[in-house]
């Protein structure tokens, strides 16, 4: 029984192989953003549908970051949320206050993207550190524990700026003593950031998710990349060949926050007010990214992409149904899963697959 | 005298999470899967207990009778109609199927009962005991459901120890295939303990939601994970870790809310837990599990 869902496991997480194969990936979202780019000119696309086009590029940078944590190191994070929380409110934070000093949107994007990025990064560092020493489930329940915390202490973080400067404090606003008339909230506890400059828009999402496809490509195709693969397939066996797990490990969960984190950043620019809600930031929002990533099929970043846009747009295809939409969601999430993983819908797809190869083979003859 | 107060209410609260968690942990060990509909499964047993009491008017004690029996039933289906296919799958495709089940109790649960809050009235009459010239009073919930967890506890042990159905259980989580050709009904037992499980969710429903009063179709959803937390943190899989996790989770987010921050109680229930993972990766009664080369 170990030696089939070991195979069934790395047939999974092979996904894109060769490097054709991940040309084609990038090409695919290319020729995606072309495509929407020409319905959007030409009115096809509904306000609502592009609405959803810079959230789609956020869960879709978030799972592909979270496929590198579970597809190619082999470590089910249930935490990518809080490193999504952490790039928002850092973003966030950096753009409000250097507005007035930076007058180009770019270049401001870009300094909150790098400085939302940074400390993901750094938080998951930081994190990977205790928490990899730890397994499966375990591993997952503590990284769900540490994005419950981050969410938490957000909440009640207070950054405000007056005349005489700027103040933080830690859940008791009134201990900065602020000067009312002058204050300016930059951080207001669970109130979040409010006025956040609209600097993302879905090109940015694209060049970003581009950017993250080629990163993790790059780095799967490298030789720490097949050292990864080597730890996630037989840990005990890299080991012994004289790799260094911990070190290994750690880049690549840094790596994946940092993906998180740009996500995150992503996420706030959109909006105009960012709070640590549970669910924008909980454990329910890295579970709705599990799953785009187990239902596209792990380790396939092409496969974690397409996931994420169509459960993003199925709730809102739905929206007719009003208060069934949810319960459709949820069945056919259930349904694709059955269909998908059940061993025996497995075997019943590969019958229906040779019969129809054998009636071709046939017609040809 | 405060500080009783809080460690009463503490462990209180704590039993409602061991109850919980004895499900989790039980179902754990046998299915290695994480069974996150649980939580909802909670939910359901709530909504059963409210809406016999105040729209049919049952006695209380057949209210939560009828309420264990169908979570007992709505266990059973979930476990044939979602899990049971994926039996040999990746258990990551386990998982998402669970939270696939979560939602859709959830939300089948907001169509049906409405997203309305119901306050829930407490179903226990047990009257309460004043200690040490009144200053500490104890509540008939509390005692209830202490008492409720204890005995469940030790009937569970029980049943795990003495009987033959709890045996095949032992060995139906031990070794499924080795357990299969000692004759061991593994289908069967395995649906027992999905059964068993979603009982006494339904128990721990009743008991939280006395003590809680509110309902909505997504109150199960956070004691869940905090019951897993406390599952893990006592070792999943062990029926006495589940216990003491639990009570130890609920002290820790009682007291913690008391003396440190409201705001940060969940915060702090997880800090402790990650602590003592690092400590323990296995949780305090964990077993330690031997790699194979």
């Amino acid at each position: 029984m170990a030696k089939v869902s070991l195979k069934r496991l790395q047939k999974g997480k092979t996904g894109e192989k060769g490097s054709r194969d991940k040309f084609i990936t990038l090409l695919l979202v290319v020729a995606v953003y072309g495509i929407v780019q020409l319905l959007v000119k030409t009115g096809h696309v509904s306000s609502l549908i592009q609405g959803l086009l810079v959230p789609m590029c956020v869960y879709s940078l978030v799972a592909i970051g979270l496929n590198l944590c579970v597809g190619f190191l082999g470590e089910l994070s249930l935490g990518h949320a809080g490193f999504m929380c952490v790039g928002a409110f850092t973003g966030a934070f950096v753009s409000k206050v250097l507005r007035d000093s930076i007058g180009n949107d770019l270049v401001l994007f870009l300094v909150a993207l790098l400085a939302g990025v940074a400390m993901a990064a750094l938080f998951g560092f930081l994190i990977a550190i205790p928490v990899l020493r730890l397994k499966g489930d375990y591993l997952a329940i503590v990284t769900l524990a540490f994005g419950e915390i981050i969410k938490n202490i957000i909440n009640v973080l207070y950054i405000a700026k007056d005349s005489n400067g700027y103040h933080a404090a830690f859940s008791d606003a009134k201990s900065m003593q602020l000067d009312e008339e002058s204050t300016v909230w930059l951080i207001n506890g669970a109130k979040g950031i409010n006025r956040i400059a609209n600097l993302s828009n879905f090109t940015i999402g694209i060049v970003l998710i581009l950017l993250a496809l080629i990163i993790v490509y790059n780095l799967v195709d490298s030789r720490s990349g097949r050292a990864i693969m080597a730890i996630r397939d037989n840990r005990i066996a890299a080991e012994s060949v004289g790799l260094p797990i911990t070190q290994y490990k750690l880049m690549t969960f840094t790596l994946s926050a940092a993906i998180a984190g740009a996500g995150g950043v992503l996420y706030a620019h959109n909006l105009s007010t960012v709070t640590a809600t549970p669910t924008n930031f909980g454990y329910n929002m890295s579970i709705l990214i599990l799953v785009f990533v187990v239902l596209g099929g792990i380790g396939s970043l092409r496969g974690s992409m397409i996931a994420a846009v169509l459960l993003t747009l199925l709730p809102e295809v739905l929206r007719g149904m009003k208060d069934y939409r949810m319960l459709i969601y949820s069945i056919v999430l259930i349904a694709m899963m059955l269909f998908n993983w059940a061993p025996k819908s497995i075997a019943f797809r590969k019958q229906l697959a040779a019969k129809w190869k054998k009636q071709k083979t046939q017609e040809e003859a | 005298m405060n500080f009783w107060v809080y460690l009463i209410n503490g462990i209180s609260l704590g039993s409602v999470y061991a109850i919980i968690a004895l499900g989790y942990t039980m179902v754990y060990g046998i299915a290695k899967m994480l069974n996150f509909a649980h939580g909802d499964v909670i939910m359901i047993g709530c909504y059963i207990v409210f809406l016999t009491m105040t729209r049919y008017g049952l006695h209380p004690v057949l209210s939560v009778l009828l309420s264990i029996l169908f979570c007992t039933l709505l266990g059973i289906t979930i476990e044939k109609i979602a899990y049971k296919p994926l039996r040999r799958a990746l258990p990551l495709a386990v998982l998402i199927t669970a939270i696939g089940v979560s939602y859709f109790l959830q939300n089948m649960a907001l169509l049906v009962f409405g997203a309305d809050t119901k306050s829930f009235s407490n179903v226990i009459t047990v009257p309460g005991i004043t200690l040490a010239d009144g200053a500490l009073k104890i509540s008939g919930t509390t005692i209830v459901t202490v008492v409720a967890c204890i005995i469940i506890m030790a009937l569970l042990l029980l049943f795990i120890n003495k009987t033959k159905a709890g045996q095949a259980m032992l060995a139906v989580s031990e070794d499924k295939d080795a357990a299969q050709l000692m004759g061991v009904n593994v289908n069967a037992t395995i649906s027992l303990t999905f059964a068993i499980g979603s009982g006494l969710a339904a128990i721990a429903g009743v008991l939280f939601c006395s003590a809680y009063p509110t309902l909505t179709p997504y109150t199960g959803s956070m004691p869940g994970i905090k019951a897993f937390t406390a599952a893990v943190f006592g070792g999943i899989g062990s029926i006495p870790g589940a216990f003491i996790g639990g009570i130890l989770l609920g002290i820790i987010e009682i007291l913690g809310r008391a003396y440190i921050s409201s705001q940060l109680s969940d915060a702090i229930v997880f800090a402790v837990l990650i602590v003592v993972l690092l400590v323990k990766p296995t949780g305090i009664l964990g077993k330690k599990m031997h790699e194979k080369v």
